[in-house]
């Protein structure tokens, strides 16, 4: 029963995607509205109230975060309560390792799946955010690669919250201890650097998202980024490593 | 002697300080239909998952049609079809894209899959449901669909975990009825159920499981035979009536207000307990699976 993953694990991820097909109608708009109602009560209402940084207005300063934020909260959301859901109530996972797929096939499915909803979160925000002109099309499609890689980390985040977690109810514990704090302060709604130097080294040691907002910017805004590369390396170690634990951990929970 | 489905060895499950399979041994031949029977907790389910290769065995020998599960999981698995307890049926999905999906799992074809869902669908009766997604079906519904699914690699071995628990008699006759037919066409068949009559006239052999060990292992009728004798003779717990048994000799098993005499020849007893006891009821039956259960397991509550 040692690692063993092939292709089969795009079997895991048809399986989601043939769901998604079928229920897209009702859950592809919540997360848009949600960008968009940031984007409105942010970039336009306090935005008047705030003055230009690095020489951009608010409303584009907030835009590139905004889709990180979007891109955080697509994969973690889809790999927390949707595959606790599928997990725990569903028993989708009892029914697929009863099959020739492994259970480490499963998880790193699930992952792909949950930056699956990442990426198409963002090829859906951004012509949206184009069309409020707060980002520039086709520059900022370099923001869908991004998703992808953010979406595997925060998808792998997710899945390690979901083999930890006793109930559906404990979920809400890493929301608010390292999901809300994170949205807030990561450099998200004002620039990081306003923030103590002890605190933004914290910031970038254990905030994914900081990362990822940096990059967004990077990619989206004329602004120098001197880190932008080491940022890219930090998401793509974190996102190696993490997939590793969460693999593990899900094993632990699921192969008893 | 060909190659057994199933042989365990003394096949060992601990979860922690709890020993959930005792050093089982049993052998499982190809084309049989093999029960296990025993009270909750008495070690059946993950016996049956440990042979799903879904849970690792602790210790002991385990080999499904010749391969040993912990080093050609993947290989047996694509064999084998199974029929969890639980219902993990994709209740966002209709009858159909619930076959179709499962289907590519075992890296069947469009084609293909799309042919065998459609000849299972006629095959359990689901043909008006066919589109329907399946959160809106009844309990037998869903439960026959899970065993069409089971069915879609077309598996050597299937594997049931108490597959008619919960649903009602017709339900439970089809179900029955379609194990049969598949037990026909040469499949080897494994199921678990509480059902002992049932059990009884459905598994070529069985065994009856308690606290993780194989107290029983046969044919059902030579297991009854050979514990409980032909018949079982029913009569009233009475004072006088067991006073006059135990004077003639007679020995006998107190189960709530009935007293059971089990015997090969019920004819001549009775008569001797009608003249020297004169009890106020009296009756003779055949022995069943069930009473040599409950003697084998006892009377107590189980959980």
């Amino acid at each position: 029963m040692d690692g063993q993953i092939s292709w089969r694990v795009r079997h895991v991820w048809g399986r989601n995607l043939q769901v998604f097909l079928r229920t897209w109608k009702v859950s592809f708009l919540p997360p848009l509205f949600d960008s968009l109602f940031f984007l409105i009560a942010l970039g336009y209402g306090l935005g008047q109230f705030v003055q230009e940084i690095d020489g951009v207005g608010y409303a584009r300063f907030v835009a590139p975060a905004i889709v990180a934020i979007g891109i955080m909260n697509a994969s973690y959301f889809e790999t927390t309560y949707g595959s606790f859901v599928r997990m725990y109530y569903q028993k989708t996972f009892d029914a697929l390792i009863a099959t020739p797929i492994t259970i480490e096939e499963v998880i790193v499915g699930e992952i792909l799946w949950g930056a699956t909803k990442a990426v198409i979160y963002t090829a859906l925000i951004l012509p949206l955010l184009a069309v409020f002109g707060v980002i520039s099309l086709p520059d900022s499609l370099l923001l869908i690669p991004l998703a992808l890689l953010g979406g595997l980390l925060f998808g792998a985040i997710g899945l390690c919250f979901t083999a930890w977690t006793p109930s559906i109810d404990t979920l809400s514990y890493p929301q608010f201890l390292f999901i809300t704090p994170m949205m807030v302060l990561s450099g998200t709604f004002f620039p990081i650097e306003s923030l103590p130097l002890p605190v933004q080294y914290v910031a970038y040691a254990v905030m994914p998202l900081a990362h990822i907002v940096s990059l967004a910017r990077a990619l989206t805004l004329p602004a120098a980024a001197p880190f932008a590369l080491v940022s890219l390396a930090w998401l793509v170690v974190a996102t190696g490593l993490v997939m590793f634990i969460a693999v593990r951990q899900m094993r632990r929970r699921l192969v008893v | 002697m060909t190659q057994p489905a199933i042989l365990a060895e003394g096949l060992e499950k601990r979860f922690g300080a709890l020993v959930a399979v005792d050093r089982c041994s049993f052998v499982v031949n190809e084309g049989e239909v093999f029960g296990f029977l025993g009270p909750n907790g008495a070690g059946k389910t993950s016996t049956m998952r440990m042979i799903a290769c879904v849970s690792p065995k602790t210790g002991g020998r385990l080999e499904v049609f010749g391969l040993d599960v912990n080093e050609r999981p993947r290989e047996i698995k694509a064999m084998i079809g199974v029929v969890s307890q639980e219902n993990n049926l994709d209740p966002d999905l209709s009858v159909y894209d619930n076959l179709v999906v499962f289907a590519r799992f075992f890296e069947l074809d469009r084609a293909e899959a799309a042919r065998r869902a459609d000849e299972l669908i006629e095959f359990f009766g689901l043909g008006e449901k066919r589109d329907t997604v399946i959160e809106v079906l009844s309990g037998g519904m869903k439960r026959r669909l899970t065993i069409a699914r089971a069915l879609i690699n077309r598996p050597r071995l299937v594997i049931l975990d108490e597959p008619t628990t919960g649903l009602d008699p017709q339900a439970r006759a089809l179900i029955w009825e379609r194990l049969r037919t598949l037990r026909d066409r040469g499949s080897t068949i494994l199921l678990s159920t509480h059902y002992l009559e049932e059990a009884e006239r459905f598994c070529d052999r069985l065994v009856i499981m308690d606290n993780g060990k194989i107290l029983i292992e046969g044919r059902p009728d030579e297991i009854v035979s050979s514990r409980m004798g032909r018949a079982v003779i029913e009569t009233v717990d009475d004072p006088a009536v067991l006073a006059c048994l135990a004077r003639e000799g007679i020995a006998y098993e107190r189960f709530g207000d009935l007293v059971h005499i089990t015997t090969n020849s019920p004819e001549p007893l009775i008569q001797r307990l009608v003249s020297s006891c004169n009890p106020s009821r009296l009756s003779v039956r055949n022995a069943t699976l069930e009473d040599v259960f409950l003697r084998l397991t006892g009377r107590g509550l189980k959980d």
